[in-house]
């Protein structure tokens, strides 16, 4: 049918939000990919923002190496402010 | 082999299955990619497919207001095929591929878009029934197992739910109007309400798919189950429009807690689906007609991306 690259796109639903994820949609060039983007995933007023990148150009994290990759963060509870003693009666801490 | 508890791959598997959704970069059995790819494929092939029985009626619409509203109508169902050939190509296959296969008649579309709109009122009946009876499939594919679909299925029940609405403003609109109105509401009910029912598949005893799809997550709940869920939403609705639904088995039985109806025609019902309903030669038909009078527009948006590509390669950021 056509060669046309896949994009994927990333709308942001309005101001002081982040662009998510929305879809993927094929596309000759960044201009159409941006206007399809905009007939497919915005056509209710969804977005104020749309992000259009190759799906090429994405690098991913692998699911196969999801446990050593994220195995540093496992072991860090002091990370988490619930995991310090505060005495009773202290406030705004 | 996939279902065999014994295998430490389906053992896995099944794990995934019920932790959460399976995402595309997640191992998974071949059975279960391929019925994905086919169940998503028809899904979206009826999508575009089913722009052909409504769009037929656009320049026929009867005011201005329902010509704007029934194209957003069609221009939603292009969307929801591009969604689901979106959700498909996760799982590794091209979308011109389930093109190819659906103008070769390799991969079908639902069987409900076989039958011709012959009145007004069908985009009525379409839209209450057709789309009502969609949402009802639908709605519990948004928990299905694999995340691209479930997200993709999400979008478009947001987006069916005006579109069974128009349906039924259209049918009531039309019951408050003329005797002959009236009669042609009651005349697209007649004819749409039983390949509505048709679109749950057969019945549970003859469905070839439903116990793998099920012990997979993709499907929730089985045909007949949906079907009824749809029988007791709809008949009241019907009541409410002053439509009597073609069927003199139905009635409310208290001891279930639920309507009572008669089967469904599952020759009609196999015919269509091989290929042999009123419409089926003319949809293919068009559809392929349609995508070689489309080769010129693909063809100018290459020879420009050729020409300009280089310098507007980069995505805009904003």
């Amino acid at each position: 049918m056509t060669g046309w690259p896949l994009w994927e796109v990333f709308v942001r639903a309005r101001r002081g939000l982040a662009h998510v994820h929305a879809g993927s949609l094929h596309a000759p060039d960044a201009e159409m990919a941006l206007r399809n983007a905009r007939d497919l995933y915005t056509r209710r007023g969804e977005g104020v923002s749309i992000w259009v990148v190759r799906s090429a150009d994405l690098t991913a994290s692998s699911p196969d190496e999801h446990d050593t990759f994220f195995d540093p963060a496992a072991d860090k509870v002091y990370r988490h402010p619930t995991f310090y003693d505060v005495p009773e009666g202290v406030e705004h801490l | 082999m996939d279902g065999d508890p014994r295998d430490p791959e389906a053992a896995a598997f099944a794990e995934l299955v019920s932790a959460g959704p399976v995402e595309p970069r997640d191992a998974m059995p071949d059975a279960y990619r391929a019925l994905l790819v086919r169940q998503i494929a028809q899904h979206a092939h009826s999508e575009i497919i089913g722009m052909q029985p409504e769009g037929q009626w656009i320049s026929r619409a009867p005011s201005l207001r329902r010509k704007a509203i029934l194209m957003a109508k069609v221009q939603d169902e292009a969307g929801h095929g591009l969604y689901l050939y979106a959700a498909a190509e996760t799982l590794g296959v091209d979308r011109s591929e389930l093109v190819d296969a659906l103008h070769e008649g390799r991969q079908k579309y639902s069987s409900i878009f076989n039958y011709p709109t012959l009145t007004w009122a069908d985009m009525g009946a379409i839209g209450w029934l057709v789309d009502g009876a969609a949402i009802t499939n639908q709605v519990p594919l948004c928990r299905c197992s694999y995340g691209p679909y479930a997200r993709a299925m999400v979008r478009i029940c947001k987006e069916e739910s005006f579109h069974q609405r128009q349906g039924f403003e259209i049918l009531h609109t039309l019951m408050h109007g003329t005797p002959a109105q009236r009669a042609m509401a009651q005349d697209a009910v007649d004819r749409f309400w039983w390949p509505a029912l048709m679109m749950f598949g057969p019945p549970d005893a003859e469905s070839a798919h439903t116990a793998q799809s099920m012990a997979w997550g993709v499907k929730r709940f089985t045909n007949d189950e949906l079907r009824q869920r749809f029988v007791d939403m709809t008949v009241p609705q019907a009541d409410a429009l002053g439509l009597t639904l073609p069927d003199p088995e139905l009635r409310w039985n208290a001891e279930r807690g639920h309507y009572d109806h008669g089967p469904i025609d599952v020759d009609e019902l196999r015919e269509v689906v091989a290929g042999r309903g009123p419409c089926n030669a003319e949809r293919m038909a068009h559809k392929r007609g349609a995508h070689e009078a489309g080769a010129w527009v693909r063809e100018a948006a290459a020879a420009y991306d050729a020409k300009h590509g280089a310098a507007r390669a980069e995505a805009v950021v904003g």
